[in-house]
């Protein structure tokens, strides 16, 4: 990343529009960011300007508004490889989000090489975008899905993982960071064992690339994922990074127009990656507010976002824990900015609706993560998610939230 | 409640009501059935609410009622209000019942005898305020619907034909 300007709290929340907004008569707090981010007025006002004086589609442009289109696109390509350290641009491949990114890998990729009996694992950790594509794939195959469990405080037993990892593991896929939990999992020796293992590694990084800095040549990850509306950006559009030689050996995942380099009724080549895995017009406008977002992101640089998380973390969990009753779900030592708590005798369902009405804006649920809540005896907790516009009076205010809500129930 | 109740606004006054906290805290007619007829689970994949409902009748009476499982407290209180309002009446009361309370609680405007007809159960219009509580209040009525007509073993869910739940 380059430099990065030295900014007040005030200023960057003063770049979110929706951060201005009131819930039910009261400032809105919103603690939802896992779930999604808001959005800056740099990715708003660079698509509002793109739709309104310089749309035009990519690719088949003869026409200098479309090739001005198709050269902003391969720039955010080229943004997004800077982004995550890849080697080539041609490793980026826009998806929908995550989940459509953990999809294509389990088709294009899952669907080669398979025998009856080989194993897919993952950690219990998983979103169900990182589980349910693996059951498929295994049913479908004859696979075995197998989990790495995780301790009370909601980290991976390494030993555990260590021991299920084999001579039949194919692929593990494993998050970067728990949604629900906010457990950061320890991926440079997960993957060190998985490759020594002979399994190729997709990393779910929905949650992990919107907080802190991620090299996967560093990791050596084969697969990295990302959601561009959780890192600021717009809906419907995500990365799915994969190292070259998986690419070049994938199925494609759709088939149409963009993807192919000749079609004839008996027979298709396919386009080299990324464009094998394009099929269709991409989401170019979201693209360009992707690059916008990553751009954004950069400006504000890993530091200071680290450190701002880092400090609602730490007061979030001490002003949370002092409450009577109250339980913090995932007391890893290594977390994300995510407090996933219980209140005793009250349901999730019961403390949002309270919260919403102080204007605070929480998830109350099984998070997309029903396996991780059984671990813990639970079926939802109530989850507050930070990202570095947050600030210690919304703390505050949430602390005051759950005090009215032990009041109503009291 | 612990605190005086000018300092809630009406809104929330009105969802949580003593006898709906009172009910969540202590549900009537909890735990297993002996002899039950008919029974039905109800899921509401939103917030994970989930109940079972097992139900007697006998000769056209719904001689015994009862239910457990777990959810937030405007289905608990549902649920156990629920029971303590339909034990001991014929089925055809109890369908009528049932239908003036969902139809109390799922239209925008009721029908003029629904509201009448439900009793001291119209505490939960209140809930129409926050309308995704709506199906934490239905729930076991659609249980209890799903019993009266599935027989051995129904199951409803409040997601049923609706869109997805949102992800995180
Ligand atoms: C850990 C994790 N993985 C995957 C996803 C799926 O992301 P999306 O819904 O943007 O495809 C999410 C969020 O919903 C998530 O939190």
């Amino acid at each position: 990343m380059t430099a990065p300007e030295r900014r007040t709290i005030e200023s960057v929340r003063a770049d979110f529009p929706m951060l201005a907004a009131r819930m039910n008569g009261r400032p809105l707090a919103y603690l939802d960011n896992a779930a999604t981010t808001q959005k800056p007025r740099a990715v708003i006002e660079r698509m509002s300007r793109f739709l309104s004086s310089e749309y035009a589609t990519v690719h088949r442009g003869i026409y200098t508004f479309s090739q001005e289109s198709t050269r902003l696109c391969d720039e955010v390509r080229e943004k997004c490889r800077a982004f995550l350290n890849a080697a080539r641009p041609e490793e980026i491949v826009f998806v929908r989000g995550a989940t459509e990114a953990i999809n294509l890998v389990a088709h294009g990729y899952g669907r080669r090489a398979l025998r009856e009996g080989d194993e897919v694992l993952i950690t219990e950790l998983e979103h169900h975008s990182n589980i349910v594509p693996w059951q498929r794939l295994c049913q479908e195959r004859g696979l075995r899905l197998r989990v790495a469990p995780v301790n009370d405080a909601g980290e991976v037993l390494l030993e555990e993982y260590r021991r299920l990892l084999g001579p039949r593991t194919y692929l593990v896929a494993v998050t970067q960071v728990s949604n629900a939990l906010g457990t950061v999992t320890p991926l440079p020796e997960m993957i060190k064992m998985a490759h020594h293992a002979g399994a190729v590694v997709l990393v779910d990084g929905a949650q992990g690339a919107p907080h802190r800095a991620t090299d996967v040549r560093a990791l050596d990850c084969d697969f990295y994922c990302f959601s561009g509306h959780k890192i600021y950006g717009p809906t419907g559009i995500g990365v799915l990074y994969g190292k070259m030689k998986h690419l070049e050996a994938m199925d494609p995942y759709q088939s149409g127009g963009d993807m192919i380099e000749s079609v004839s009724f008996e027979e298709t080549t396919y386009a080299p990656p990324p464009a094998k895995f394009e099929a269709g017009t991409p989401a170019f406008v979201e693209i360009i507010g992707l690059g916008e977002a990553l751009d954004y992101v950069s400006s504000l640089g890993w530091e200071w976002i680290g450190a701002q998380e880092e400090a609602l973390l730490r007061l979030a969990t001490e002003r949370l824990s002092r409450i009577p009753g109250l339980r913090i779900i995932g007391q890893a030592p290594h977390k994300a900015a995510v407090v996933s708590f219980d209140l005793e005798g009250i349901h999730p369902h019961d403390v949002g609706t309270i919260l919403n009405e102080e204007g605070i804006a929480v998830r109350a649920g099984n998070h997309c993560a029903q396996p991780v809540m059984r671990r813990y005896g639970l079926t939802a907790t109530t989850r507050a998610s930070f990202a570095y516009y947050n600030t210690a009076e919304e703390v505050e205010a949430l602390v005051r939230g759950i005090e009215r809500v032990r009041g109503v129930f009291a | 409640m612990s605190h005086p109740e000018s300092s809630q606004p009406v809104k929330l006054g009105e969802l949580y009501q003593e006898v709906i906290l009172d009910h969540n805290k202590k549900p009537r007619n909890y735990g297993p059935l002996d002899g039950a007829t008919a029974e039905a689970r109800g899921h509401n994949r939103l917030c994970g609410d989930s109940y079972h409902l097992r139900l007697r009748v006998q000769d056209g009476v719904l001689s015994g009622i009862a239910f457990e499982g777990q959810g937030c407290a405007i289905s608990k209180a549902s649920a156990s209000l629920m029971t303590t309002a339909v034990e001991g009446k014929s089925v055809e009361e109890v369908t009528r019942l049932k239908d003036a309370f969902l139809d109390l609680l799922l239209r925008e405007k009721p029908a003029d005898g629904s509201r009448a007809a439900v009793g001291r159960l119209k505490l939960f219009e209140g809930v129409k305020q926050f309308p995704v509580r709506v199906k934490c209040a239905t729930l076991i009525w659609r249980a209890l619907e799903e019993a009266l007509r599935g027989g051995p073993s129904a199951e409803v869910s409040t997601e049923s034909g609706q869109g997805p739940t949102p992800s995180s």
